[in-house]
Protein backbone atom coordinates (compact mmCIF):
# COMPACT_ATOMS: atom_id res chain seq x y z
CA UNK A 1 0.00 0.00 0.00
CA UNK A 2 1.38 3.47 -0.93
CA UNK A 3 1.65 5.86 1.93
CA UNK A 4 0.69 9.56 1.51
CA UNK A 5 1.62 12.47 4.22
CA UNK A 6 -2.05 12.94 4.43
CA UNK A 7 -3.26 9.61 5.45
CA UNK A 8 -0.20 8.88 7.84
CA UNK A 9 -1.34 7.20 10.87
CA UNK A 10 1.94 8.44 13.33
CA UNK A 11 0.28 6.24 16.25
CA UNK A 12 0.34 3.63 14.20
CA UNK A 13 4.06 4.13 13.25
CA UNK A 14 4.65 4.92 17.29
CA UNK A 15 2.74 1.36 17.89
CA UNK A 16 5.00 -0.30 14.86
CA UNK A 17 8.74 1.03 16.33
CA UNK A 18 8.43 0.57 19.78
CA UNK A 19 7.71 -3.30 19.44
CA UNK A 20 10.78 -3.62 17.69
CA UNK A 21 13.06 -5.89 20.37
CA UNK A 22 16.96 -5.36 21.31
CA UNK A 23 18.58 -8.11 19.22
CA UNK A 24 20.89 -9.01 22.22
CA UNK A 25 18.03 -8.86 25.23
CA UNK A 26 15.17 -9.69 22.87
CA UNK A 27 12.88 -9.54 25.99
CA UNK A 28 13.01 -6.02 25.59
CA UNK A 29 11.84 -3.52 23.19
CA UNK A 30 13.36 -0.63 22.31
CA UNK A 31 10.92 1.69 24.09
CA UNK A 32 11.90 -0.84 26.74
CA UNK A 33 15.05 0.41 27.17
CA UNK A 34 14.38 3.89 26.60
CA UNK A 35 16.19 4.07 23.01
CA UNK A 36 13.65 5.24 21.10
CA UNK A 37 13.39 8.78 21.52
CA UNK A 38 10.39 9.76 19.40
CA UNK A 39 8.21 8.80 16.38
CA UNK A 40 6.97 12.00 14.49
CA UNK A 41 6.33 13.31 10.68
CA UNK A 42 8.57 15.54 8.81
CA UNK A 43 7.92 16.32 5.67
CA UNK A 44 5.73 13.36 4.66
CA UNK A 45 7.61 10.90 6.24
CA UNK A 46 7.38 8.58 9.05
CA UNK A 47 10.58 9.42 10.99
CA UNK A 48 12.10 7.65 14.27
CA UNK A 49 14.40 8.71 16.49
CA UNK A 50 16.98 6.87 18.57
CA UNK A 51 20.01 6.98 20.99
CA UNK A 52 22.84 4.55 21.00
CA UNK A 53 23.60 2.72 24.59
CA UNK A 54 26.98 2.41 24.33
CA UNK A 55 29.60 4.00 22.29
CA UNK A 56 30.50 0.40 20.64
CA UNK A 57 27.31 -1.41 20.76
CA UNK A 58 27.62 -3.53 17.34
CA UNK A 59 23.51 -3.94 18.11
CA UNK A 60 22.79 0.03 17.34
CA UNK A 61 23.13 -0.68 13.74
CA UNK A 62 20.77 -3.91 13.60
CA UNK A 63 18.25 -2.02 15.42
CA UNK A 64 18.20 1.10 12.62
CA UNK A 65 18.04 -1.64 10.31
CA UNK A 66 15.05 -3.31 12.39
CA UNK A 67 12.92 -0.21 12.68
CA UNK A 68 13.06 0.91 9.22
CA UNK A 69 11.87 -3.11 7.89
CA UNK A 70 9.37 -3.03 10.62
CA UNK A 71 8.19 0.58 9.93
CA UNK A 72 8.18 -0.58 5.66
CA UNK A 73 6.48 -3.65 6.33
CA UNK A 74 3.55 -2.02 8.52
CA UNK A 75 3.19 0.68 4.92
CA UNK A 76 5.61 3.55 5.88
CA UNK A 77 7.59 2.89 3.09
CA UNK A 78 9.83 5.84 3.55
CA UNK A 79 10.66 5.42 7.24
CA UNK A 80 13.55 7.46 8.21
CA UNK A 81 15.51 6.38 11.17
CA UNK A 82 17.43 9.03 12.96
CA UNK A 83 20.21 8.90 15.68
CA UNK A 84 20.65 11.36 18.38
CA UNK A 85 23.53 11.51 20.63
CA UNK A 86 22.42 14.47 22.81
CA UNK A 87 21.53 14.38 25.89
CA UNK A 88 23.37 10.96 26.59
CA UNK A 89 21.64 7.44 26.78
CA UNK A 90 21.62 6.19 30.59
CA UNK A 91 20.28 2.86 32.36
CA UNK A 92 17.53 5.57 34.21
CA UNK A 93 15.34 5.83 31.06
CA UNK A 94 14.68 1.70 30.83
CA UNK A 95 11.52 1.26 31.97
CA UNK A 96 9.98 -0.33 35.03
CA UNK A 97 8.73 -2.73 32.55
CA UNK A 98 12.00 -3.26 31.07
CA UNK A 99 13.42 -3.61 34.45
CA UNK A 100 10.98 -6.16 35.54
CA UNK A 101 11.42 -8.52 31.73
CA UNK A 102 15.49 -7.80 32.38
CA UNK A 103 14.99 -9.82 35.70
CA UNK A 104 12.43 -12.47 34.87
CA UNK A 105 15.27 -13.07 31.68
CA UNK A 106 17.87 -13.85 34.10
CA UNK A 107 19.71 -10.63 33.75
CA UNK A 108 19.96 -8.40 37.25
CA UNK A 109 18.96 -5.06 36.34
CA UNK A 110 21.00 -1.64 36.96
CA UNK A 111 20.79 -0.53 40.10
CA UNK A 112 22.61 -0.30 44.35
CA UNK A 113 21.38 -3.07 44.42
CA UNK A 114 22.45 -6.58 42.52
CA UNK A 115 20.48 -9.28 43.20
CA UNK A 116 21.25 -12.85 41.85
CA UNK A 117 18.10 -13.66 39.30
CA UNK A 118 18.38 -17.42 40.07
CA UNK A 119 18.20 -17.83 44.13
CA UNK A 120 17.13 -13.99 44.62
CA UNK A 121 20.14 -13.81 47.67
CA UNK A 122 21.81 -9.96 47.55
CA UNK A 123 25.37 -11.34 47.86
CA UNK A 124 26.97 -11.46 44.53
CA UNK A 125 31.00 -11.15 43.38
CA UNK A 126 32.11 -9.42 40.30
CA UNK A 127 33.61 -12.04 38.00
CA UNK A 128 34.43 -9.86 35.06
CA UNK A 129 33.61 -5.91 34.85
CA UNK A 130 33.07 -7.13 31.11
CA UNK A 131 30.54 -9.42 30.02
CA UNK A 132 28.91 -11.30 26.78
CA UNK A 133 27.83 -7.57 25.72
CA UNK A 134 28.91 -4.18 26.46
CA UNK A 135 26.14 -3.30 28.79
CA UNK A 136 26.72 -6.03 31.03
CA UNK A 137 29.51 -7.31 33.37
CA UNK A 138 29.53 -11.11 34.47
CA UNK A 139 28.58 -12.27 37.95
CA UNK A 140 28.63 -14.86 40.10
CA UNK A 141 26.05 -15.59 43.38
CA UNK A 142 27.48 -15.59 47.17
CA UNK A 143 24.92 -17.90 47.94
CA UNK A 144 23.85 -20.42 45.45
CA UNK A 145 27.50 -19.94 43.41
CA UNK A 146 25.32 -19.40 39.86
CA UNK A 147 27.32 -17.01 37.41
CA UNK A 148 24.59 -14.25 36.18
CA UNK A 149 24.83 -11.02 34.32
CA UNK A 150 24.45 -8.13 35.70
CA UNK A 151 22.77 -4.98 33.46
CA UNK A 152 25.65 -2.15 34.15
CA UNK A 153 25.18 1.33 35.91
CA UNK A 154 25.11 3.20 32.80
CA UNK B 1 14.84 15.40 12.39
CA UNK B 2 18.51 16.16 12.47
CA UNK B 3 20.60 17.94 15.53
CA UNK B 4 21.72 21.37 14.77
CA UNK B 5 25.66 21.46 13.84
CA UNK B 6 27.31 23.96 15.34
CA UNK B 7 30.67 24.23 14.40
CA UNK B 8 32.50 25.65 17.77
CA UNK B 9 35.47 24.45 18.77
CA UNK B 10 35.83 22.26 21.85
CA UNK B 11 36.81 24.30 24.84
CA UNK B 12 40.26 24.40 26.26
CA UNK B 13 40.16 20.94 25.53
CA UNK B 14 43.68 19.89 23.71
CA UNK B 15 43.43 20.07 19.83
CA UNK B 16 45.99 19.93 17.10
CA UNK B 17 44.57 23.79 16.28
CA UNK B 18 41.78 25.31 18.33
CA UNK B 19 40.37 27.28 15.71
CA UNK B 20 39.62 24.30 13.48
CA UNK B 21 36.71 22.42 14.67
CA UNK B 22 37.23 19.93 12.49
CA UNK B 23 40.62 19.49 12.85
CA UNK B 24 40.31 18.77 16.42
CA UNK B 25 37.36 16.33 15.89
CA UNK B 26 39.54 14.20 13.56
CA UNK B 27 42.21 14.25 16.20
CA UNK B 28 40.37 12.88 18.84
CA UNK B 29 38.57 10.56 16.39
CA UNK B 30 41.83 9.44 15.26
CA UNK B 31 43.27 8.48 18.43
CA UNK B 32 40.20 6.37 19.29
CA UNK B 33 40.42 4.90 16.51
CA UNK B 34 44.40 3.77 16.48
CA UNK B 35 44.34 2.37 20.21
CA UNK B 36 41.05 0.26 19.04
CA UNK B 37 42.92 -1.23 16.37
CA UNK B 38 45.77 -1.52 18.64
CA UNK B 39 43.70 -3.12 21.27
CA UNK B 40 42.13 -5.34 18.35
CA UNK B 41 45.38 -7.39 18.44
CA UNK B 42 45.00 -8.77 22.01
CA UNK B 43 41.83 -10.56 20.52
CA UNK B 44 42.27 -14.24 21.34
CA UNK B 45 45.96 -13.64 22.78
CA UNK B 46 45.21 -11.87 26.25
CA UNK B 47 46.17 -13.83 29.35
CA UNK B 48 42.95 -15.33 30.43
CA UNK B 49 39.14 -15.49 28.56
CA UNK B 50 37.75 -12.21 30.46
CA UNK B 51 40.63 -9.95 29.68
CA UNK B 52 39.89 -11.17 25.89
CA UNK B 53 36.63 -9.87 26.19
CA UNK B 54 37.30 -6.98 28.48
CA UNK B 55 40.13 -5.20 25.99
CA UNK B 56 37.61 -6.80 22.74
CA UNK B 57 34.61 -4.37 24.23
CA UNK B 58 37.41 -1.26 25.35
CA UNK B 59 38.14 -1.34 22.11
CA UNK B 60 34.58 -1.66 20.48
CA UNK B 61 33.78 1.64 22.44
CA UNK B 62 36.92 3.43 21.32
CA UNK B 63 35.80 2.15 17.46
CA UNK B 64 32.18 3.42 18.57
CA UNK B 65 33.20 6.91 19.60
CA UNK B 66 35.83 7.21 16.75
CA UNK B 67 33.09 6.43 14.07
CA UNK B 68 30.74 9.08 15.67
CA UNK B 69 33.61 12.33 15.27
CA UNK B 70 34.64 11.26 12.03
CA UNK B 71 30.61 11.44 11.19
CA UNK B 72 29.98 14.60 12.90
CA UNK B 73 33.14 16.03 11.81
CA UNK B 74 32.24 15.17 8.19
CA UNK B 75 29.62 16.62 8.24
CA UNK B 76 30.45 20.37 9.39
CA UNK B 77 33.46 19.98 6.97
CA UNK B 78 30.35 19.96 4.84
CA UNK B 79 32.46 17.71 1.89
CA UNK B 80 31.07 14.58 1.92
CA UNK B 81 33.20 12.98 3.64
CA UNK B 82 32.02 9.87 5.54
CA UNK B 83 33.94 7.93 8.48
CA UNK B 84 35.75 5.27 5.85
CA UNK B 85 37.12 7.88 4.32
CA UNK B 86 38.67 9.21 7.61
CA UNK B 87 39.69 6.13 8.52
CA UNK B 88 40.53 3.96 5.48
CA UNK B 89 41.31 6.15 2.83
CA UNK B 90 43.89 8.65 4.57
CA UNK B 91 47.33 8.49 4.51
CA UNK B 92 49.73 8.27 7.76
CA UNK B 93 50.66 11.93 7.32
CA UNK B 94 46.92 12.99 7.42
CA UNK B 95 45.96 10.77 10.83
CA UNK B 96 46.77 13.32 14.19
CA UNK B 97 46.62 10.82 16.88
CA UNK B 98 48.67 11.10 19.48
CA UNK B 99 52.16 8.98 19.38
CA UNK B 100 50.98 7.13 22.76
CA UNK B 101 48.10 5.13 21.25
CA UNK B 102 49.97 3.90 18.48
CA UNK B 103 53.16 2.51 20.05
CA UNK B 104 52.99 -1.82 20.08
CA UNK B 105 50.56 -3.61 22.49
CA UNK B 106 54.25 -4.98 23.90
CA UNK B 107 53.30 -7.24 27.08
CA UNK B 108 49.74 -7.42 28.88
CA UNK B 109 51.88 -4.38 31.83
CA UNK B 110 52.76 -2.56 28.54
CA UNK B 111 49.01 -2.47 27.35
CA UNK B 112 47.52 -1.75 30.76
CA UNK B 113 50.21 1.33 31.63
CA UNK B 114 49.15 2.36 28.23
CA UNK B 115 45.71 2.48 29.08
CA UNK B 116 45.76 3.88 32.39
CA UNK B 117 47.89 6.72 30.96
CA UNK B 118 45.12 7.13 28.30
CA UNK B 119 41.70 6.58 29.92
CA UNK B 120 43.02 9.01 32.95
CA UNK B 121 43.28 11.49 30.19
CA UNK B 122 40.34 11.12 28.48
CA UNK B 123 37.94 11.05 31.80
CA UNK B 124 39.13 14.58 31.38
CA UNK B 125 38.85 15.61 27.91
CA UNK B 126 35.38 14.15 27.81
CA UNK B 127 34.42 15.40 30.66
CA UNK B 128 35.44 19.04 29.53
CA UNK B 129 33.94 18.12 26.07
CA UNK B 130 30.38 16.94 27.26
CA UNK B 131 29.65 20.44 28.30
CA UNK B 132 30.58 21.90 24.44
CA UNK B 133 27.85 24.32 22.81
CA UNK B 134 28.44 21.44 20.24
CA UNK B 135 25.15 19.42 21.22
CA UNK B 136 25.98 16.18 18.50
CA UNK B 137 30.07 16.48 20.47
CA UNK B 138 28.58 17.11 24.21
CA UNK B 139 26.29 14.12 23.53
CA UNK B 140 29.09 11.56 22.29
CA UNK B 141 31.44 13.09 24.97
CA UNK B 142 28.78 12.58 27.82
CA UNK B 143 28.58 8.94 26.83
CA UNK B 144 32.12 8.61 25.99
CA UNK B 145 32.66 9.90 29.42
CA UNK B 146 31.31 7.24 31.05
CA UNK B 147 33.03 4.68 29.42
CA UNK B 148 36.02 5.99 29.84
CA UNK B 149 35.53 5.79 33.56
CA UNK B 150 34.98 2.28 33.22
CA UNK B 151 38.06 2.05 31.35
CA UNK B 152 39.79 3.63 34.07
CA UNK B 153 38.46 1.49 36.41
CA UNK B 154 40.01 -1.75 34.53
CA UNK B 155 43.55 -0.32 34.04
CA UNK B 156 44.04 1.18 37.10
CA UNK B 157 43.30 -1.86 39.12
CA UNK B 158 45.42 -3.99 36.38
CA UNK B 159 48.90 -1.46 37.00
CA UNK B 160 48.29 -1.81 40.79
CA UNK B 161 47.73 -5.42 40.64
CA UNK B 162 50.94 -5.43 38.37
CA UNK B 163 53.18 -2.60 39.99
CA UNK B 164 52.41 -4.02 43.61
CA UNK B 165 52.99 -7.76 42.75
CA UNK B 166 55.26 -10.15 42.32
CA UNK B 167 58.89 -9.07 41.33
CA UNK B 168 58.40 -10.05 37.98
CA UNK B 169 54.92 -8.31 37.32
CA UNK B 170 56.83 -5.13 39.07
CA UNK B 171 59.64 -5.04 36.85
CA UNK B 172 57.79 -5.91 33.79
CA UNK B 173 55.03 -2.66 35.03
CA UNK B 174 58.01 -0.45 35.93
CA UNK B 175 59.46 -1.30 32.03
CA UNK B 176 56.28 -0.68 30.66
CA UNK B 177 56.45 2.55 32.68
CA UNK B 178 59.87 3.88 31.42
CA UNK B 179 58.78 2.99 27.75
CA UNK B 180 55.61 4.70 27.65
CA UNK B 181 55.99 8.01 30.27
CA UNK B 182 58.09 9.56 26.99
CA UNK B 183 54.14 9.81 25.14
CA UNK B 184 52.55 11.55 27.78
CA UNK B 185 53.13 15.60 27.22
CA UNK B 186 51.72 15.22 23.73
CA UNK B 187 48.50 14.38 25.57
CA UNK B 188 48.47 17.66 26.96
CA UNK B 189 50.15 19.94 23.81
CA UNK B 190 47.33 22.19 23.12
CA UNK B 191 45.69 21.95 26.27
CA UNK B 192 44.84 24.47 28.49
CA UNK B 193 46.62 24.90 31.99
CA UNK B 194 45.97 22.60 34.50
CA UNK B 195 44.78 19.43 32.31
CA UNK B 196 48.58 17.75 32.72
CA UNK B 197 48.46 18.40 36.64
CA UNK B 198 44.73 16.95 37.34
CA UNK B 199 46.43 14.32 35.23
CA UNK B 200 49.53 14.16 37.04
CA UNK B 201 47.68 13.87 40.28
CA UNK B 202 45.35 11.17 39.35
CA UNK B 203 47.87 9.05 37.71
CA UNK B 204 50.33 9.56 40.67
CA UNK B 205 48.18 8.08 43.06
CA UNK B 206 47.41 4.87 41.04
CA UNK B 207 51.72 4.79 40.19
CA UNK B 208 52.25 5.16 44.24
CA UNK B 209 50.11 2.26 45.27
CA UNK B 210 51.35 0.27 42.20
CA UNK B 211 54.68 0.79 43.90
CA UNK B 212 55.75 2.62 40.40
CA UNK B 213 58.18 5.81 40.00
CA UNK B 214 58.21 8.17 37.18
CA UNK B 215 61.57 7.78 35.45
CA UNK B 216 64.44 9.97 35.50
CA UNK B 217 64.74 10.81 32.10
CA UNK B 218 62.84 13.91 31.00
CA UNK B 219 62.96 13.55 27.95
CA UNK B 220 59.18 13.75 25.70
CA UNK B 221 58.68 12.50 22.40
CA UNK B 222 55.54 14.27 20.05
CA UNK B 223 54.71 14.90 16.50
CA UNK B 224 51.17 12.67 16.16
CA UNK B 225 48.96 15.96 16.41
CA UNK B 226 50.94 17.31 13.79
CA UNK B 227 50.99 14.03 11.45
CA UNK B 228 54.70 12.73 12.62
CA UNK B 229 54.63 8.94 13.66
CA UNK B 230 56.76 6.80 14.54
CA UNK B 231 57.31 3.77 12.92
CA UNK B 232 55.04 1.71 14.43
CA UNK B 233 51.98 3.55 12.76
CA UNK B 234 52.82 2.91 9.34
CA UNK B 235 52.46 -0.92 9.20
CA UNK B 236 49.48 -0.67 11.63
CA UNK B 237 47.70 1.18 8.70
CA UNK B 238 48.93 -0.68 6.34
CA UNK B 239 46.99 -4.01 8.04
CA UNK B 240 43.80 -1.90 8.89
CA UNK B 241 43.54 0.12 5.47
CA UNK B 242 44.30 -2.85 3.39
CA UNK B 243 40.98 -3.74 1.88
CA UNK B 244 40.35 -0.44 0.78
CA UNK B 245 43.27 0.27 -0.40
CA UNK B 246 43.45 -2.86 -2.55
CA UNK B 247 39.91 -2.65 -3.58
CA UNK B 248 39.05 0.82 -3.59
CA UNK B 249 34.99 1.33 -2.70
CA UNK B 250 34.51 -2.31 -1.91
CA UNK B 251 31.14 -2.49 0.15
CA UNK B 252 30.07 -5.48 2.53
Amino acid sequence: MVTTAASLDLDHAREVASRVVDPEIPVLTIADLGILRDVRVDRGRVVAIITPTYSGCPAMTQIAEDLRSALRTAGFDEADVNVVHHPPWTTDWITPAGIDKLASFGVAPPGEEIVCPRCRAGSSRVVSRFGSTACKALMACSSCGEPFDHFKDF
Amino acid sequence: MSEPIISTPPQGAPAPDPSDPVRALVAHADDNLILAQRLGEWISRAPELEEDIAIGNIALDHLGVARAMYTHAGLIEGKGRAEDDFAMRRPEREFLNVLLVEQPNGDFAHTMVRGLFFDAYQVELWSDLSDSEDTMLAGIAGRALKEARYHFLHSSAWVIRLGDGTDESHSRAQAAVDALWRYTSELFVHATSGYRDIWEKVVGEIMDEARLRIPDDPYQRTGGRRGFHSEHLGPLLAEMQWMQRSHPGLEW
